[in-house]
């Protein structure tokens, strides 16, 4: 390949697996011998090893951040922020990105096979919290030699984990990005959640998750699931700006293919979903969002956990976003607050919804570039 | 940033103990947070609803939370700062008096500064028959965001009727200075009031 790639994109990209030899006990008590990791990384580590940023990825989310994987057309799904001189700079820092446990991309997961059995590990892969996702990342960090990290970003379901780095690891995290989360999921959330994993659960071809041998994919709950999630990720707004009622004939047609804009948009996403994704770690990473609480153990005080946390925080949220609504993220900084902790919290103007995270919106890249400005000065 | 500090700002730094913990509500680009945290070690954070402001305070690396001061200090648990200050903010606020109950709520002390309506160029314009336009009240009836200005005599009266308890008054003219104008006649000569205040009730010290 000789393609040219943009000026301000780390470029041709390639992911690797590293091998965590360390036994690593689960929440739900079982316990892992070892575990791969898919991993990518951009930018130079520093001499002291001190310029090294995590990002969490969230639901759907990978390894794959930033640039290219050779031959492809689409970058990675944050290369908007992350790449030389964006807001995450590869100039300045050591960017890790990986692809969690019991993810779908490479990593020890549902659709790998048990070394125990020589099968896919399917339905009886463990159900993964994101403490465990943190302490499998801690081990990575062993891996690389990041003792601590300067920064560890996430959105969603990744802020969380950063959130739950702070508590785990308070020594080894020294600025937290807490982008679009909650201290927990709502009620509301979590019965999203469960029509999706029904819509999985109930489809023939799931076979109880032991549908890799069967060789096929339970594709419409797959796809039921992501087309369910991706009304969520939008505001009513959005779907209206980018739909509206458009009908695709001039006429109706007075019959259930698909007639509306938005219903092939949601078609294509669901469709595209089952191409990529594993019915199974859509199960595992829904209910990892369903059980986070990390106020749980500590008398439901939220203010309480954070005292444990040494980290200065960043606490992003978006005006339109009504999965993860600002009021949320207000929430953690009360308890930030509270703690004493040092915060900032920034409420970004915006229209698209929970995707918003995903934008390169001036306001929010200004105030991620600013506060990394800073951690990055700290580092040199 | 070695640029000195706004004169009124300066005074404020009088009043606060070294090591306080601070609120500083519509805190602008964070210059008086800025500005403690150097010379009075104090630790805290600043409130502001622009995004501009909010933006430059992350880039200087000052705590700042955005919000609208409007909705009140409900995500703050009382006596939880020694010290809310607001500077010039007072006077746009939907209700300035449930502001400044909110702010003894949730500090030990409050300061609170904002323009005297009773200076005499302000006088000078309504005797004219006008909405007085002044350096230091520089906007128009129609674009100013100040809905709710009051003279120091009007403050202090509402203090006195709540009960809230004034610690120390400072006033300054319009290049934040103190006269001997201002110190004979307050309600008059000064521009700018500035009020260190505490509740009716003011709780033990911790």
């Amino acid at each position: 390949m000789s393609e040219a790639y943009p000026a301000d994109s780390v470029g041709l990209v390639q992911p690797f697996k590293v091998l965590i030899r360390h036994p690593l006990a689960l929440d739900c008590g079982r316990t892992l011998p070892q575990h791969e990791l898919m991993v990518e990384t951009y930018g130079q580590l520093n001499a002291a090893h001190s310029n090294a940023i995590l990002i969490c990825h969230a639901l759907s989310g990978d390894h794959h951040v930033a640039g290219y994987h050779e031959g492809a057309k689409k970058p990675g799904w944050w290369d908007n922020c992350v790449g030389p001189g964006k807001p995450i700079d590869t100039n300045r820092f050591f960017v890790v990105a990986l692809n969690n446990l019991g993810g779908c991309r490479g990593s020890t997961g549902p659709n790998t096979i048990n070394p125990e059995t020589g099968k896919p590990w399917g339905p009886d892969f463990p159900l993964v919290t994101a403490r465990d996702w943190v302490r499998s990342q801690a081990l990575l960090a062993d891996e690389l030699g990041i003792q601590s990290w300067a920064a560890i970003i996430g959105g969603s379901l990744g802020g969380m984990q950063v959130m739950q780095w702070t508590l785990e690891f308070p020594e080894r995290v020294r600025h937290a990005c807490v982008i679009a989360a909650a201290p927990k999921i709502s009620a509301q959330n979590i019965a999203f959640n469960e029509i999706a994993r029904q819509a999985i659960l109930s489809d023939p071809e799931f076979h109880g998750g032991h549908f890799y041998e069967q060789g096929v994919v339970p594709a419409r709950g797959l796809k039921l699931a992501r087309m369910l999630g991706h009304i969520t990720y939008l505001s009513d707004e959005a779907m209206r700006a980018k739909f509206g009622r458009e009908l695709k004939t001039a006429v109706p047609s007075y019959n259930f293919d698909v007639e509306f804009e938005v219903e092939s948009y949601l078609r294509y996403q669901g469709q595209s979903f089952v191409d990529r994704f594993d019915a199974n770690t859509y199960l595992i990473m829904t209910k990892a969002l369903d059980y986070f609480d990390p106020a749980r153990e500590y008398g439901n005080d939220l203010a309480a956990a954070f005292r444990r946390a040494s980290a200065r925080f960043l606490v992003v949220a978006f005006s339109s976003d009504w999965r993860f609504s600002p009021q949320r993220s207000r929430e953690i900084v009360k308890a930030l607050v509270d703690a004493g902790r040092d915060v900032s919290y920034a409420l970004i103007d915006s229209q698209l919804g929970h995707d918003d995270f995903l934008m390169p919106i001036p306001q929010y890249h200004r105030v991620l570039r600013g506060y990394l400005a800073r951690v990055a000065q700290e580092t040199a | 940033m070695t640029t000195a500090l706004r004169p009124d700002l300066a005074l404020i730094c009088d009043w606060i103990k070294p090591g306080s913990r601070i609120l500083d509500l519509g805190c602008g680009d964070g210059e008086l947070l800025a500005h403690l945290a150097r010379t009075h070690q104090v630790t805290g954070y600043g409130l502001e609803i622009d995004p501009e402001k909010v933006a430059s305070c992350v880039e200087q690396g000052i705590n700042v939370i955005q919000a609208d001061l409007d909705e009140g200090l409900k995500g703050f648990e009382s006596q939880s700062f020694d010290y809310v200050v607001m500077t010039q903010a007072l006077q746009a606020l939907q209700r300035p008096d449930l502001a400044i109950e909110e702010i003894l709520r949730v500090g030990r002390f409050g300061i609170v500064t904002f323009p005297n309506f009773g200076h005499w160029r302000v006088r000078m314009g309504l005797a004219q028959g006008h909405m007085p336009v002044t350096p230091t009240l520089n906007e128009r009836w129609y674009d100013t965001p100040n809905i709710h200005l009051c003279s120091v005599d009007d403050f202090e009266r509402l203090c006195e009727d709540i009960g809230w308890r004034i610690l120390d008054r400072r006033m300054l003219n319009r290049s934040h200075r103190e006269g001997w104008r201002i110190r004979l006649r307050p309600n008059l000569f000064g521009e700018v009031a500035m009020y260190l205040l505490q509740d009716k009730e003011p709780a033990p010290d911790r």
